[in-house]
């Protein structure tokens, strides 16, 4: 049975996918490659797993102000993430999505929850995003 | 007049400079600009904007088709900046790409943009150590900055005040002269979070170069996104070595602000790095620490070596002196590239006081307007980097596929010489 954690949506969407989950942040820029989806980041836990239409639980993100765009050449090469579920209302990841509905009509849904429902998604669940701003783990 | 416009629990208050704008009054490009902002506000936290007066904006960097058409979108509705603002780097060396590996259509799209953004009417800076140029901000000054390390140096080191401005936002900052109410900004957004203090930390070391980039990558993997202040600090360290701990805190943490006690100037006394709260964490600082960031900063422990590169953030003049210096009457390697990254302007003054000439007759390189993390400018043989800077070593094995190793200037300039990588980790050790 789904577990329902009640979520603070950042950006409007639903999603549904495959998590990709870790407690630790990554910087897009550096971390992902924004051609194939991959997270590159070699010292990140998640290092050559492909987020592309997986959805990416994440606290927030780390270090350069470039990471916005990375995603946002990924939004638009299609290799962005389904989702994104963080543990804060990160501004980085947020204004892909609302850069991408400005400029290419399309984005991803973010939901921030909190830390303990945070840690508790693992990789491998089936995550989703509904209009509520739940997130429901299968 | 002010509008509410609600939004989940938030209800915003809007200025009517801000409504005018979002209604088109003062043209496409600021609407578009105010549109994201808005949207950007409840992300904040906060129900309203507040006025900039500068802004330096990272959005400049290439990094594809999206954000050349961004910029081309701004620029072609007649964006025009609202208040002086700087450039970070750009994707390419504008007049020296076809020296480098740089694909024409990158170079062509990255110039595309360059232009774009010229035309919005910016100072045409290209560089990620703007507060080196003509255009610093001024102390409690209120400025939108992109570029992690431009962040850290203009709040830490100068006391303006800035958020974590993403790529994208900071243009929309610049056009509109307004930002979120929010963090940075706001006093009580710039009270320390965690105090580390450093405890048997040699003074021998602490007035060595290579200690600063260290230091920076230790706040950053200690304080991740919070607010470090160091206490301990022996020696005043200078521009460039504060501007290495930026780097190193911004690529290892999301480090914005950090006080050194006695040193920066929004901490003449822990109370006041603290505003008189308590850390939320506290943790001594020794050489074990130290030893441990230092190792990090390096993914090879082999002596092989293809490629020097400095000027992460760009090169500052005194930098250019102290490696003139050490260069002076001896050769590169004839198989080792070595490449210095800096701005235009400072290039120019290097030039005219006599600091390039020794260092091209080394055999180094030098690159203006980018550096080799944003413009694909390295020759596919480049396998095995070295470094000074903790922000190239952190993020060249991810962006470059490339093997790593930290070292001093000297270092970076004896390694060059030999044709494999030695340091002198003497300090490190003790």
């Amino acid at each position: 049975m789904a577990r329902v954690i009640q979520g603070k949506t950042i950006i409007e969407g639903v999603a549904k996918g495959i998590a990709l989950a870790s407690s630790e942040p990554v910087s897009f820029w550096g971390g992902y490659d924004q051609v194939t989806g991959e997270i590159i980041d070699r010292r990140h836990p998640l290092s050559g797993q492909i987020a592309a239409g997986r959805m990416l639980v994440l606290p927030y993100t780390r270090g350069s102000s470039t990471s916005t765009a990375i995603l946002l050449e990924s939004v638009r090469a299609g290799v962005a993430p389904a989702g994104l579920v963080t543990d804060r209302a990160d501004v980085f990841l947020a204004l892909a999505s609302v850069v991408a509905a400005e400029m290419y009509e399309t984005g991803f849904p973010m939901v921030a929850i909190d830390r303990t429902s945070f840690d508790s998604i693992q990789t491998g669940d089936t995550v989703e995003i509904d209009a509520m701003g739940r997130v429901l783990v299968g | 007049m002010e509008c509410k416009q609600q939004r989940g629990t938030l209800i915003s208050e809007l200025s009517p400079y801000d409504l005018a704008l979002l209604a088109g009054e003062e043209g496409p490009a600021a609407q578009m600009a105010m549109r994201i902002l808005n949207r950007m506000l409840p992300v904040f936290g906060v129900d309203r904007f507040m006025d900039i007066s500068a802004a330096h904006i990272d959005s400049t960097v290439y990094m594809g088709v999206a954000t050349m058409e961004y910029a081309e979108r701004l620029a072609s509705l007649g964006a025009k900046v609202r208040v002086p603002s700087t450039l970070n780097v750009s994707g390419v060396d504008e007049h020296g790409w076809q020296e480098w590996k740089v694909p024409a259509e990158v170079a062509g799209n990255a110039i595309r943009q360059m232009k774009a953004y010229e035309a919005m009417g910016f100072i045409p800076t290209w560089t990620c150590a703007p507060y080196q140029t003509d255009h610093a901000p001024v102390f409690g000054q209120q400025i939108a900055a992109g570029e992690s390390n431009v962040i850290g140096y203009y709040n830490s080191v100068i006391g303006a005040r800035t958020e974590r401005y993403p790529d994208l936002l900071d243009i929309c900052a610049a056009i509109t002269g307004r930002v979120p109410a929010a963090g940075l900004h706001l006093d009580e957004g710039r009270a320390g979070t965690a105090l580390l203090r450093l405890k048997g930390v040699p003074r021998a070391l602490q007035e060595d170069d290579a200690f600063y980039p260290v230091l920076g990558h230790l706040l950053g993997r200690k304080a991740s996104d919070g607010i470090p202040v160091v206490q301990g600090m022996e020696v005043i360290p200078n521009v460039d070595q504060l501007k290495a701990v930026c780097a190193g805190g911004a690529s290892a943490g999301a480090i914005a602000l950090f006080h050194l006690i006695g040193i920066t100037p929004e901490a003449p006394t822990l109370e006041a790095a603290f505003m008189g709260k308590q850390p939320q964490t506290t943790m001594d600082i020794g050489m074990p620490e130290l030893r441990e960031a230092y190792r990090e900063l390096s993914t090879s422990q082999g002596e092989k070596l293809n490629m020097v590169v400095l000027g992460s953030p760009h090169f500052s003049i005194t930098e250019f002196k102290a490696l003139a210096l050490l260069v002076e009457g001896r050769k590169c390697n004839a198989d080792v590239e070595f490449l210095v990254t800096c701005s235009r302007a400072v290039k120019m003054i290097a030039e005219h006081v006599g600091l390039l000439k020794p260092i091209e007759a080394f055999g180094a390189r030098i690159t203006v307007d980018t550096c080799p993390l944003t413009s694909p400018m390295l020759p596919e043989r480049i396998k095995h980097l070295m470094t000074n800077s903790a922000k190239y070593a952190y993020y060249s094995p991810g962006l470059l596929n490339v093997d790593v190793t930290y070292g001093r200037l000297s270092d970076c300039v004896e390694s060059a010489v030999q044709g494999h990588i030695q340091r002198e980790e003497g300090l490190w050790l003790a």
